[in-house]
This record gives C-alpha cells, sequence and structure tokens, in this order.
C-alpha cells in the first residue's frame, strides 16, 4: 500500500507548492521525516475536508532544510523538532530553539536517525539501575 | 459557586464515596490485570513469552529451568498470558501491594 | 517600574499544571505580550522504541503514549495495521472498539474539567468532576481488565468482549453519569464566577484557529465543524457524529463543547450497546505489514495521526505520532499575549494539554 494523494517536490520548489496549498486554504497538519540511509525521506501533511494531501521531499544529507514556518506558523513546532531528532540545518526558522527543543545538552545526538539510537538501546539493554532498597 | 451549593451541601451530609483505605478495600473486578502468575507444572519453558514480552520484564531459560518476572518492569499487559501455548501463564485479578510486601 | 518587561518562567513544575510545561512568559506588568513553550521534559523516545519491537508488541506501546486516551491511541495504530494487512475487523469488535473509545473521552473530558476548575480554584466542582469519573473508570477496569490503559485493542480486532451482564452495567454507569452531568452542566454554563473566569479568555477567531491548525475541541469552539469521527471509522459508519460546534473560541465556548461532547458521547455508548451485533470479536491476522499508510481518529482532545510505514518484516521501518496537542500548540500561542498573568493556567488549560502526547 502507498500513500494517496501524494507528490513529490524538490528543495527548489518547496517553497512554492506550499505557498501554493497555503493559497487554496488547505491546513497544515504535520511533517514526518524518515532517515533512509543516504537521505532523509520529507513528508508534508495538509488536509482538507478530511482528506490528507503529501508533499514528498527527498533531502540529502549535509543538505539544509529551508522553513515553511513563515507560511504555516504551526510547522514551526514540528521543524524544530526534527531539527532535534534527526540533527538537519533548518534555515530561516521564525522561532528557532536551535536544536535544544526536545533535547538537552548532554542528549544524544540525532537520536532518531538511523545510526542515532545505539545510546538508548544501550540502557535498555542494561535495564534500569539496580534499586537499593529492594 | 452558588450553583453548586445543593450538591456540596448534599455531600456533606452524605457518607462519603471514598473508601478509608487500606483499611477497606475494594475488591477486584473478576477479569482484572492484577498481577502475572505462572503455573510451573505446565510450562515447558520455551521462553515464547520472554521474546514476546513487549516490556522485556520476563526472563526464562531451559537449563537450568528458570522462569523470571521483574515485577518493575512488568506493565500488567497480559500479552504473556495471550501468548503462551500451554496456557501457563494467567493474570491473577488481585492487584499486588507496592513493593511486593 | 511601569512598562517595563520583565520574563516569567511559567513551570515546569506548576501547580495548576499536571504535566511538565514551561511557558516563558515575557510580561509587560500583568500582562502577556509574548509566550514561548520549552518542552521536552518528557520525551521518551518512544518513535524510535516502536522501530525495534515488534508491530503487535507496539500496541502495548502506543497505548502509553498517553495515559488518557490509550485507548485510541491503540486504535489508530491498529486501523493503520489493518489497512495495511487488508485485514477486515468483524462488526462486533467495531462496535466495541466504539463503547471504549468513548468511555474513554468520557473520562478525558471529566479530568479536563476537573483539572479546568482546579485552574481558577474551584476545588467543589474538581472533586465532583472527578468523583463522576471514577465510577467511569470502574466501567473500564470491569468490562476490560484496566481502569485506564485497557489494552483490550489488538490488531484484527479486540481481546475482550462484553457480556450481556455488563452491558447493562455500562448502561447504568452512562445513566448515573448523566445525572451528575445534570449537576455539574448548570456550574459550567451558567454560574456567574465561572463565566468571570471564561467568557473572552484565551480568544481566538475561527480564521485564526484554521490557519494554526487547531483540532478538536479547540477548533470546535471556534466553530469549525471538525470531527474526524464524521468520516466512520470503526462504527462511526453506523452511529453517526455530527460535530458540536460553538462560536465564541474563548475558554467558556471549548468548555460548553467538552461539557456537550460528554453527552453526546452517553448517547454514543447507548445507541452502540443498543445495536451491537453478535459475533467474532477478532480475525487473526497473519504476515507483516509492509507499506504506508495514514491512520487518524478523534480523541478527546483531537485528531492524532498515525503514520506507520512497514517493510515486510516483523518491525517497523517508522511511526510517526501527530498527537492533537501538538496541533494546538500553536493556537495556545496565539491565545496567550494580551491576557492577565493570572488567566495563563485557564488558557492553558481550557486547550486540555497533553504534554506526554507532545513529545512522546
Ligand atoms: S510461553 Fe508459557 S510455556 Fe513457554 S516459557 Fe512462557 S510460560 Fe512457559
Ligand atoms: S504482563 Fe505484559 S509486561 Fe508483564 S510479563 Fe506479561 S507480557 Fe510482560
Amino acid at each position: 500500500m502507498s500513500l494517496m494523494n501524494t507528490a513529490a517536490v524538490s528543495l527548489g520548489s518547496l517553497l512554492q507548492e506550499v505557498a501554493d496549498k497555503h493559497r487554496k486554504r488547505y491546513r497544515f497538519v504535520t511533517m514526518t521525516c524518515t532517515d533512509i540511509g543516504d537521505g532523509y525521506d520529507i513528508l508534508y501533511h495538509f488536509d482538507k475536508d478530511y482528506e490528507l494531501y503529501n508533499l514528498r521531499l527527498y533531502l540529502k544529507k549535509g543538505e539544509e532544510l529551508p522553513s515553511i514556518s513563515s507560511i504555516f506558523f504551526a510547522a514551526l513546532l514540528v521543524e524544530n523538532e526534527i531539527k532535534d531528532l534527526f540533527s538537519i540545518p533548518i534555515r530561516d526558522l521564525v522561532i528557532d530553539y536551535g536544536g535544544r527543543f526536545l533535547l538537552t545538552e548532554d542528549a544524544p545526538v540525532a537520536p532518531m536517525g538511523r545510526e542515532g539510537c545505539s545510546r538508548s538501546i544501550d540502557i535498555r539493554l542494561q535495564g534500569a539501575p539496580e534499586e537499593e532498597d529492594k | 459557586m452558588v450553583s453548586l451549593l445543593k450538591s456540596i451541601i448534599n455531600n456533606v451530609l452524605r457518607k462519603p464515596v471514598t473508601r478509608c483505605y487500606p483499611v477497606e478495600r475494594r475488591n477486584s473486578f473478576a477479569g482484572s490485570r492484577g498481577h502475572v502468575e505462572m503455573d510451573p507444572s505446565t510450562c515447558t519453558f520455551c521462553g515464547i513469552c520472554a521474546r514476546k514480552c513487549p516490556a522485556n520484564a520476563l526472563t526464562v531459560s531451559k537449563e537450568p529451568r528458570s522462569w523470571t518476572l521483574e515485577p518493575y518492569k512488568c506493565i500488567v499487559c497480559g500479552y504473556c498470558a495471550d501468548i503462551c501455548p500451554r496456557k501457563s501463564i494467567s493474570m491473577n485479578p488481585n492487584h499486588g501491594l507496592p513493593g511486593g510486601i | 517600574m511601569p512598562g517595563s518587561k520583565s520574563i516569567i518562567p511559567f513551570g515546569p513544575q506548576h501547580p495548576v499544571f499536571p504535566e511538565p510545561l514551561q511557558l516563558r512568559l515575557m510580561l509587560e506588568d500583568e500582562k502577556v505580550v509574548e509566550a514561548l513553550p520549552a518542552i521536552g521534559y518528557v520525551h521518551r523516545g518512544i518513535e524510535k522504541l516502536a522501530e525495534k519491537k515488534e508491530y503487535t508488541q507496539n500496541i502495548f506501546l502506543v497505548e502509553r503514549i498517553c495515559g488518557i486516551c490509550s485507548f485510541m491511541h491503540a486504535l489508530a495504530y491498529c486501523q493503520g495495521i489493518e489497512m495495511l494487512m487488508n485485514v477486515t475487523v468483524p462488526d462486533r469488535a467495531r462496535y466495541l472498539r466504539v463503547i471504549w473509545s468513548e468511555l474513554h473521552r468520557l473520562h478525558s473530558h471529566l479530568l479536563w474539567l476537573g483539572l479546568l476548575a482546579d485552574s481558577f480554584g474551584f476545588e467543589s466542582l474538581f472533586m465532583q468532576a472527578w468523583r463522576s469519573r471514577e465510577a467511569v473508570l470502574d466501567i473500564m477496569e470491569a468490562t476490560t481488565g484496566g481502569r485506564i490503559i485497557i489494552s483490550t485493542c489488538i490488531v484484527g480486532g479486540v481481546r475482550r468482549d462484553i457480556s450481556e451482564e455488563l452491558m447493562a452495567e455500562v448502561l447504568k454507569t452512562v445513566d448515573a453519569l448523566e445525572r451528575d452531568l445534570e449537576i455539574v452542566r448548570p456550574v459550567v454554563f451558567d454560574d456567574y464566577s465561572v463565566k468571570q473566569r471564561l467568557v473572552g479568555t484565551g480568544r481566538i477567531t475561527s480564521e485564526q484557529a484554521y490557519d494554526l491548525g487547531s483540532v478538536g475541541p479547540v477548533a470546535r469552539a471556534c466553530g469549525i465543524a471538525r470531527d474526524f469521527r464524521e468520516t466512520g471509522y470503526a462504527a462511526y459508519k453506523e452511529i453517526k457524529v455530527t460535530p458540536i460546534t460553538e462560536t465564541g473560541g474563548d475558554a467558556y465556548a471549548r468548555a460548553r463543547v467538552r461539557i456537550r461532547e460528554m453527552y453526546q458521547s452517553i448517547d454514543i455508548v447507548r445507541q452502540a450497546v443498543r445495536d451491537i451485533p453478535v459475533g467474532d470479536i477478532a480475525v487473526s491476522a497473519r504476515g507483516n505489514p509492509e507499506g504506508e499508510v495514514i491512520s487518524r481518529v478523534e480523541q478527546p482532545r483531537g485528531e492524532v495521526i498515525y503514520y506507520i510505514k512497514g517493510d515486510g518484516t516483523k518491525n517497523l521501518e517508522r511511526l510517526r505520532v501527530r498527537t492533537p496537542t501538538f496541533a494546538n500548540m500553536a493556537p495556545l500561542l496565539a491565545m496567550l499575549p494580551g491576557c492577565e498573568l493570572a488567566n495563563v493556567p485557564v488558557i492553558v488549560l481550557s486547550i486540555d494539554p497533553c504534554i506526554s502526547c507532545t513529545e512522546r
């Protein structure tokens, strides 16, 4: 099964397409980012009358993503989240948390990336620290 | 505030709806997922429950035969009871006491 | 000094917040001019963990994204997997899913009502609401085995059936709840002091609500008739739901929407209990999910969106959850500027925030 109403966009035409959606009174729903190895698969979900329309963007690793938060203000939260969890540089954010939206200084880098989870797995395998008063 | 006054007065005069726990306890409902129980006489120590437990709370080994549940990790979902091919695991409706006293 | 600005960190530990959320409020005297949320205190990396667990185990994981809408999280997830695996759920299971969904909505709205009352210092209303909620939790435990995290939804159906006697108990519970609601409804709708605190507080226009992507009661309180149950998932195909809307766009309108939704939920439960067909409650699902799907469900706080990508193995490639509070965060930022500091808790609680959902 593949996603319905999905159109591919390029980095160059992204902002235009998104502005077009805004003009046509679509609601911004959210973004989904998936680490697919050599790049990221980024989906922009829009909604109109209970139908979802998606824009699919392929972003190479290391490339910078332009923020759509100046078009859809609501996108700023999810963009900050993606910036944190995948360490994707995003430019022109309306409010930029600088990678500290969800994560703190000592958090793992890009925890949602393919490689980025090693530390959290360690914690899981080691189990919780032994309680002293057991 | 005033519109709730009637019920407030009613509530003051009636007996409380709360219980004086732990002196007075509510009985568990029949199908409650209280805590996990395993019957060692039917278990084959196959380890399926340990592999399927979403919380990694179970450790099973065939040799030597052992079946351990870490109560602090168990989320009492009852999946192990569903999945066990020998139906050795059951959910006891009574909730364990905190800290396993 | 009049006119000077100060910044107040509001939270993360604040008496009215059930969950850790920090708002950095820029104040001019007592007036909020800017608000910035700081979250991340309860981020648990559930989306990542979901890639490590088997898709069947994930049901228990997604239920723990948020305790209050746990059943609906499992429902959205299972419906997504069912779409991927082409599983048709038996009719009885669809109705049972609706019954539990609506019981969840009831207890969630009662929880919210208590918290909102607490935020403006109305302790007796808080107690009254939570006392009624306890009855809903009891019936949930009796029918499912769990008070809140009921773990009954599985891929292909549900794990438990509700017997005839228990169905009667469910009806008794909602009848009693309706009587209890008759006590609190006039308080929320007409009480002078409640209205003083709620009317006009945190008002946004319908235009703002639409543009900022608000969902659930926040959108419906602005007159946007959006309720995903209308599209007819589970047994909502047979049980028609009309979105409940108000036009005020303020905290009072949001409160009215939720109170009226409780009555609606009671009706839905009654209708589902009356019409439920007999039959199987689950079909076995074989194979593994493959492909991408988006599954949506109306939760008490609004619409949840699950993006599921499976690669034909028992582990998922990606599970992404957009929870309703995440969507209502941007409208919240539009509600706060211009309000008095004393109204901040009321406004925050009027969107019924669920921070665990937001951060996952
Ligand atoms: S699945 Fe059942 S039989 Fe196998 S080890 Fe677990 S309890 Fe024993
Ligand atoms: S009840 Fe759930 S968490 Fe507890 S041991 Fe069984 S499968 Fe694991």
